[in-house]
């Protein structure tokens, strides 16, 4: 009756041991660890090295290990006392135009268990430190920037049939264009129709008509939007050369961006908010700027200031714009000593660049520097240089006004621009001392509810009691182990889900063992009783942690940061307490007393 | 042989139901009373604005924070000093954060000279109202789902009892944060669902037993008395998941710091107003909806092996 056949065994400790070996890394301590990132890609860093060398001694503190990384360095310490030690001393020799300083942990599990795929729970930013940013992208941007582009192509499609139109504008979301006559009107509806897929005619009088982009065409240009800000953030989040960043989309309009370890957040919101870009221009010749200024804008020409506030007019043709640009580095004009930026373009950019500057040797060009504010453009020419070569692949531009600004475009125009502005919603900060806190006592909390439990159950089931703390504990191996097999975020409110998980996945065995009880009180024999109880505390549990776990599931799927983190936990711990508390104990049951025929049961 | 019998209980639990109700009513009054006149201290997450820990070396009077917050766009920051007085919390209004994007952490540090900031926690306006929105969305969305799973596997009256029973703990805990003036943020709503969850739980334990002694009992028996002897004899168990879940609860509150402290207390009523339920009002609640042995006619023994 009470018996399992060998393979329900040999299943169970193999579950459980698989759970042993993916919950192995955590029990790895992981070092506390600087790391450093170098900005300036391509450049000589034994300087910096150096540098950084010589700091680490002078503050008397020898790291457990210095290691090279793809990105910079990573210093290791034994406590975190000297890394935060020698953290302030670096800041204080380090700026952030050379190299990016953030906080870590790095694990020290050996190479077998890498090799397994198992590595350590994803820890939230409330436990490591560091900023988390929540970014709406612009959609009214977007819109407006589609509007605009379509209005051109209508314009240029009216050009092209050759039909007169008297003015073409836009009117809030709507674009109007007025005829002289109600039969170019018509002529022009047609042409617009068979021609732009993107819009819709809205309505018409007799002389004007009126047209909106298509809705699903503006969804699909937010999403493109979307789509590139995402790439853009995820390079630019790579500059930083933190360890495990995250950049995530949420819902239709929205990315996360998380950034553990780093602690200087006016940096971090520079560079991931910015959204700088480059264009090339001629220097419009044949006309005067006073004209210019005054309203007469000669054709062909634009309007621009330069840094110290002067007009100054550029062709209104585009040569090249930062799109192009696959590398960029920051560093110093050799002639001049004056900061500047480094550029290589790609294989199609620099068949455009050098054609263009072939054909223009002699004449002047302006560098101008583009930046999305508030959904504002704010434009700037930085430098405007007589074109003495032709230029092609590599070249740089100077009259950046300092080392941070060069330092900053370089780094944009690696990262490529934002495809639409994106502004700042939501921001938390968490210190990495609060992490390390939060840490602790999440930790402590568990153990001690966890102690606290299994005193309890011993006390009041004595030996029964033992199989159900054997059971809880299992549990949490298990619960780990999935946590760290799906690399699921552990928040302290997560911590707080298996608190909580430890408080009611003993009620499971009280169900049995209440049943159990009752059942020996009503005077069947103890096998009998061992049988009854679990098959008939069976449907309780089960309909009370599918209750819980409905509750567990609308948690996640509605919840965002905290309530995700417990909700997964909490999810996790009712699945693997119903195997631990009904299969487990019940195998060690069976194992223990399946085969007595006279048992003396105490529960 | 030496088997520990279990002391069985034999209280009349529902000889008191009208007593049970009217207490029940009372306090779900004063609930939602306090609710109307206080509302909820509502921390950061759904109010808006940014709130700032700071941390200084030594401990400080709020009232001299508040002199250097003097003639900057903080002073009419709210101010909250925290444990020993070495930590400072500064709440700041959502209006002036829509016209500044400047780094906070930054300029607060340069103002109050030793302090350092710890975290800072900036929420807009639109996740504030979107938060609050989905919030109320999940309570919903959760309650919906429990009321068809236990409408499926019991009967609608037990599913009505269930979610009785549960809207019942949730709004005299939220009425407990309301009185207490205690804040109420996205860790307290979490805590606050995983009630719903525990109470639930409990309850359907009660009715589980309900549903099996009906089947077993005589006919002439009366719901009254299966209903009295399914509380019995589930109130071990009730109570003694109720001890060790408060138990850990109690290890959180003491010991996990200060970020989920009102997370713990929340669960802590939570726990002690749903094990109260699920003795005292779940019983009633099915007794007003009239259940009766005609309920369970159509149904068929359900048990699995394990």
């Amino acid at each position: 009756m009470n018996q399992y056949p060998l393979w329900r065994y040999i299943f169970i400790v193999s579950i459980i041991l698989l759970g042993f070996v993916y919950a192995l890394p955590n029990l790895f301590p992981q070092d506390y660890s600087i790391f450093i990132s170098y900005q300036n890609r391509g450049g000589n860093f034994e300087l910096l090295e150096d540098r950084i060398n010589e700091r680490i001694e002078e503050t008397g503190i020898k790291p457990k290990k210095i290691e090279k990384s793809d990105a910079g360095l990573i210093l290791r310490f034994n406590t975190q006392q000297s890394r935060s030690t020698v953290m302030q001393s670096l800041n204080s020799v380090v700026d952030s135009t050379e190299a990016i300083l953030a906080y870590g942990l790095s694990p020290t599990s050996p190479d077998w268990l890498k090799l397994l795929g198992a590595s350590p729970m994803f820890m939230g930013l409330d436990l490591r430190g560091g900023v988390h940013f929540l970014m709406q992208v612009d959609t009214q941007a977007v819109q407006i920037q589609k509007l605009n582009q379509t209005l051109e192509e209508i314009k240029a499609t009216l050009r092209e049939e050759k039909i007169r139109y008297q003015s073409a504008v836009i009117d809030r979301e709507r674009i109007k264009i007025n005829f002289n006559s109600t039969d170019l009107l018509n002529k022009s509806k047609a042409a617009l129709n068979s021609r732009l897929e993107t819009i819709n005619i809205l309505s018409e009088s007799s002389k004007e008509i009126i047209i909106s982009v298509k809705e699903d065409y503006l969804v699909e240009s937010i999403e493109n939007a979307l789509q590139q800000n995402l790439t853009t953030l995820r390079n630019r989040v790579n500059e930083f050369g933190v360890s495990e960043p995250v950049i995530q989309r949420q819902g239709q309009s929205r990315v996360v961006v998380q950034l553990p370890g780093i602690e200087d957040t006016a940096q971090a919101k520079k560079i991931i908010g910015a959204t700088a870009s480059l264009e090339f221009r001629m220097v419009f010749m044949d006309g005067d700027v006073r004209d210019a200024t005054s309203g007469r804008l000669p054709i062909g020409s634009q309007l621009f200031n330069q840094v110290d506030g002067s007009p100054i007019l550029l062709e209104k043709k585009i040569l090249l714009t930062g799109e192009y640009v696959i590398d960029a580095s920051s560093g110093f004009d050799q002639q001049s000593g004056s900061p500047a930026v480094f550029i290589t373009l790609d294989g199609k950019g620099s068949r455009i660049f050098s054609k263009v500057t072939r054909e223009r040797i002699g004449r002047p060009m302006a560098v101008v520097f583009i930046e999305q504010r508030k959904g504002k453009r704010f434009e700037e020419v930085i430098n405007i240089a007589t074109i003495r070569d032709q230029l092609s692949k590599r070249f740089q531009i100077t009259g950046l006004s300092n080392t941070e600004n060069a330092r900053t475009l370089a780094l944009l125009l690696r990262a490529g621009s934002l495809a639409a502005p994106m502004e700042i919603i939501q921001e938390r900060t968490v210190g990495p001392t609060l992490g390390e806190t939060n840490i602790k006592s999440g930790y402590r909390s568990v153990i001690i509810g966890l102690i606290c439990v299994m005193l309890f159950m011993f006390f009041y089931y004595g030996k029964f009691g033992l199989f159900a703390n054997l059971a809880l504990l299992v549990n949490l191996v298990l619960i780990v182990a999935v946590l760290s097999v799906l690399q699921a975020t552990l928040t302290l409110p997560g911590i707080a889900g298996i608190v909580l998980t430890v408080g009611m996945a003993v009620d499971a065995n009280v169900l049995i063992f209440q049943r159990i009880r009752e059942e020996i009180a009503n005077g069947n024999t103890p096998q009998m009783s061992i049988a009854s109880g679990y098959k008939k505390a069976f449907s309780t549990i089960a309909d009370a942690n599918v209750t819980t776990l409905i509750a567990a599931l609308v948690l996640f799927s509605f919840g965002t940061g905290p309530v995700k983190g417990f909700a997964i936990t909490l999810s996790i711990g009712i699945v693997t307490s119903m195997f631990t508390a009904i299969v487990g104990t019940r195998a060690i049951v069976n194992f223990l007393y399946g085969k007595k025929a006279k048992l003396d049961l105490k529960i | 042989m030496s088997i520990r019998v279990e002391k069985k209980f034999d209280f009349n639990f529902l000889s008191k139901k009208n007593l049970c109700i009217s207490i029940s009513a009372i306090v779900v009054f004063l609930s939602i009373g306090s609710l109307a006149m206080q509302g909820l201290q509502l921390g950061t997450d759904f109010s808006g604005g940014a709130s700032v820990n700071i941390e200084f070396p030594t401990s400080v009077e709020a009232e001299s924070i508040r002199e250097m917050l003097v003639g900057t766009r903080f002073e009419s920051a709210k101010l909250q000093t925290i444990g020993i007085g070495k930590e400072v919390l500064l709440k700041v209004s959502p209006d002036f954060l829509k016209d500044s994007k400047d780094d906070i952490k930054s300029e607060i540090e340069a103002i109050l000279k030793d302090g350092k900031v710890v975290f800072i926690d900036l929420v807009g306006p639109q996740i504030s109202s979107e938060l609050t929105e989905d919030g109320i969305l999940a309570l919903i969305y959760a309650l919906g789902g429990i009321l068809i799973y236990v409408m499926i596997r019991f009967t609608s009256k037990f599913a009505f009892g269930a979610v009785l029973a549960v809207m019942h703990d949730i709004i005299v805990s939220l009425g407990i944060f309301s009185l207490l003036r205690l804040e109420f943020d996205l860790t307290v709503l979490a805590a606050f669902l995983a009630v719903i969850g525990y109470s639930l739980n409990d309850t359907i334990v009660v009715f589980d037993r309900v549903r099996e002694n009906f089947k077993t009992s005589r006919k002439e028996v009366s719901t009254e008395a299966i209903i009295n002897l399914s509380i019995n004899q589930t109130l071990s168990r009730t109570l003694v998941t109720s001890g060790t879940t408060l138990l850990v609860v109690l290890a959180l509150f003491l010991l996990g710091g200060d970020m989920i402290r009102n997370f713990s207390i929340a669960l802590g009523f939570g726990v002690i107003v749903g094990t109260y339920s699920s003795i005292y009002v779940a019983g009633s609640t099915l007794m007003f909806l009239n259940l009766s042995r005609d309920d369970f006619l159509s149904e068929e023994q359900n048990s699995e092996d394990i």
